[in-house]
């Protein structure tokens, strides 16, 4: 990779999902100072209130942008990031070893209670396919009591943490409950109020092809509506590249607090997943 | 390719210095990964080096051929020539019938074979072309073979041994048997729960083949959220145990929205297409068209542990590759670089499978 473009390209996904400092001074300044941090700002962590929403497809795996986000939470300059992570895909030994290489203890964070896991895989797995609808319903109301718990805690003036909501993901969620749609909705109305009262953040992976072909409203809609930040893999339009694997598309709609102005942005550009970092860079600038 | 091969961070294993295990038919890989071989060895190249344990393989059927019976065929037969228990289940009556039809492994080189095999080199000549596309990996894994058989080569014309099937725990379900999935989960935990996952050591490995799993013939085709709820219990059940399982289904019988999430459960994710009779277009761009079979697509690759696909072969665009059976005796292929417009839009990997002549019965 040539040293010109190196630069610009470490800095496209946290540019994407925050308006520049020096373009848009009000956003989410007055209410954090400390969101004038270099990555600071809309999308992972940083401002409070926010909801992103990454969206993937089955050529393309998303899980990447989560891994990136988690590292940005929980990086040495944000001491006071707390990280919820409820996990459906993966185990936790997967993202330990990923975030490892990415050069984030995961376990050390763990440890000391700034990342706080909830695995749904092996919780659920016994007896599943025989529980009825009952015991899917209560599987929702125990991880909301356990995320409001967390969020309360850290949240509070003593803890003074910002704490952000991770999900991966919505559509094993909705496996989880049995395909009743209508609880994983409530489940998120309710974290998304938590993000209001309490101004953290919340994080949610959903696979976008799933809901292509349905006609009545998905849950993915109102994510959509409920998020600040949009953020689409898509495999790369062209075809297949040796060092392209695929294109993003961050859609912010980045609320303006001050005179009521609202303003959005669209980025587009493409990434190559790196075992330790993701770069990104616009179409055509990689050598 | 050179780059994409090396390691890009310091903090990944050093794969030659843990690259053997001492029980047979299982290879470690990166990233604390373990594979077992699906039976064939060119897809197991093509996979990075097989299927790693703790995945959920997904085999998209074709509606109007019966190929992925020849990968699942394979795939059991090579676990019970490492003596790995197996749990097959299927929609007929009687799923142990299906264990006369497995193949055996080829296992003295006899003149004949040798004879063959220049025969087969000879057919082979456009194939290895492409050898540049294995390079020292293939030198390797044949090494591999040799030492501790990780895969054989099977002989589709001769059914497996008595011998290699009297003794072996070999369990087969009929999916009609039951009116819910609950027996079939029950007998999938059963098996995993012989495969605990530990740090350290791997004593055995266990193999899981359905076929067809939501062929209409049974009970629950219907309950869309039923089987979808079988296969992410029976993935997170797999995520912690030491065993492979591999699922068939006929994609046509599902709605679009629950083929994407069945999809979305497979770590690695397959599908087997028949090639057609007439195709004259596709019979100018392949060579030896007349002797292949069908096509294999590899949309997925399981990323356990990485967020990167270490094999350098599902980095590089696409890739066509095609199985060949020397004179209907076993399953090989060549792979070839596959860069037409037609499949450009076909992103990430896209590599075919071809099947060549295969004469043996089905």
């Amino acid at each position: 990779m040539s040293g010109l473009y190196s630069s610009p390209s470490h800095s496209l996904l946290e540019e994407a999902l925050s308006f520049g400092e020096a373009d848009d001074a009000v956003y989410l300044s007055s209410s954090r100072p400390k969101a004038a941090l270099p990555s600071g700002g809309g999308g992972g962590g940083g401002g409070s209130g926010t909801v992103v929403l990454i969206e993937d497809c089955v050529e393309t795996n998303g899980g990447f942008i989560l891994h990136h986000l988690i590292k940005r939470a929980l990086s040495p300059n944000r001491p006071s990031d707390v990280v919820v992570f409820v996990s459906f895909a993966h185990p936790f030994s997967h993202y330990d070893r990923i975030l490892r290489k990415m050069g984030c203890n995961l376990s050390g964070h763990r440890e000391n209670k700034r990342f706080i896991y909830h695995d749904m895989l092996s919780m659920n797995s016994p007896g599943s396919v025989r529980d009825g609808i009952e015991a899917t319903d209560d599987l929702l109301m125990t991880l909301y009591g356990k995320i409001q718990k967390a969020v309360e805690l850290y949240s509070s003036p003593e803890g003074s943490k910002h704490v952000t909501i991770m999900i991966d993901d919505i559509s094993l969620m909705e496996v989880a409950v049995n395909g009743l749609s209508n609880h994983v909705v409530d489940f998120l109305h309710y974290c998304y109020s938590l993000t209001t009262q309490f101004g953290c953040s919340m994080i949610i992976l959903n696979h976008e092809d799933i809901y292509s072909s349905l006609e009545q409203l998905s849950p993915l809609l109102h994510l959509e509506y409920l998020a600040n930040v949009v953020i689409k893999a898509e495999p790369l339009a062209t075809g297949l590249a040796t060092d392209v694997h695929g294109q993003l598309t961050v859609f912010n709609k980045g609320i303006c607090r001050r005179n009521g102005k609202s303003k959005s942005k669209i980025r587009n550009f493409q990434f190559r997943v790196k075992e330790n970092k993701v770069e990104f860079f616009y179409p055509g600038s990689q050598t | 390719m050179a780059a994409i091969k090396s390691r890009t961070s310091s903090f990944s294993r050093n794969v030659s210095t843990v690259s053997k295990t001492n029980v047979p038919g299982l290879k470690h890989g990166p990233n604390g990964t373990t594979f077992l071989s699906s039976g064939i060895a060119d897809l197991d190249k093509i996979l990075g080096g097989g299927f790693s344990l703790g995945s959920l393989v997904m085999i998209m059927e074709d509606p109007e051929a019966p190929h992925h019976m020849l990968l699942l065929r394979n795939f059991m037969s090579q676990g019970l020539v490492h003596k790995q228990p197996l749990l097959y289940a299927s929609p007929a009556k009687e799923p142990r019938g299906f264990l006369g039809t497995l193949p055996n492994p080829v296992t003295s080189r006899d003149e004949k074979s040798r004879e063959r095999d220049a025969e087969q080199e000879k057919n082979l000549r456009i194939a290895w072309q492409y050898k540049k596309y294995f390079g020292e990996q293939n030198q390797e894994s044949q090494k591999d073979e040799k030492a501790a058989e990780y895969c054989n080569d099977f002989d589709l014309r001769k059914p497996l041994d008595r011998q290699t099937l009297s003794g072996q725990n070999i369990s087969c379900v009929s999916l009609q048997e039951s009116s819910d999935l609950a027996t079939l989960h029950d007998h999938c935990s059963k098996l995993l729960a012989q495969f605990p996952r530990h740090e350290g050591e791997i004593i055995s490995a266990g193999r899981i083949s359905i076929q067809s799993l939501c062929a209409p013939q049974c009970d629950y085709s219907d309950k869309e959220w039923h089987l979808l709820r079988f296969i992410r219990s029976l993935k997170s059940l797999l995520r912690y145990s030491n065993a492979v399982a591999v699922v068939t289904f006929p994609p046509s019988l599902l709605s679009p929205t629950v083929l994407k999430r069945w999809q979305h459960l497979a770590d690695t994710l397959l599908s087997v297409k028949a090639v057609p009779d007439e195709d004259k277009e596709l019979a100018k761009l392949l060579t030896g068209y007349q002797d292949m079979l069908g096509l294999l697509n590899v949309h997925k690759v399981a990323r356990f542990n990485t967020q990167v696909l270490h094999h350098s072969d599902c980095t590089i665009s696409s890739c066509f590759i095609s199985w060949e059976s020397s004179l209907s005796r076993k399953l090989v292929s060549y792979c070839q670089n596959w860069m037409m417009p037609l499949y450009l839009f076909c992103f990430f990997i896209f590599f075919h499978l071809i099947f060549l002549s295969f004469h043996a019965e089905m």
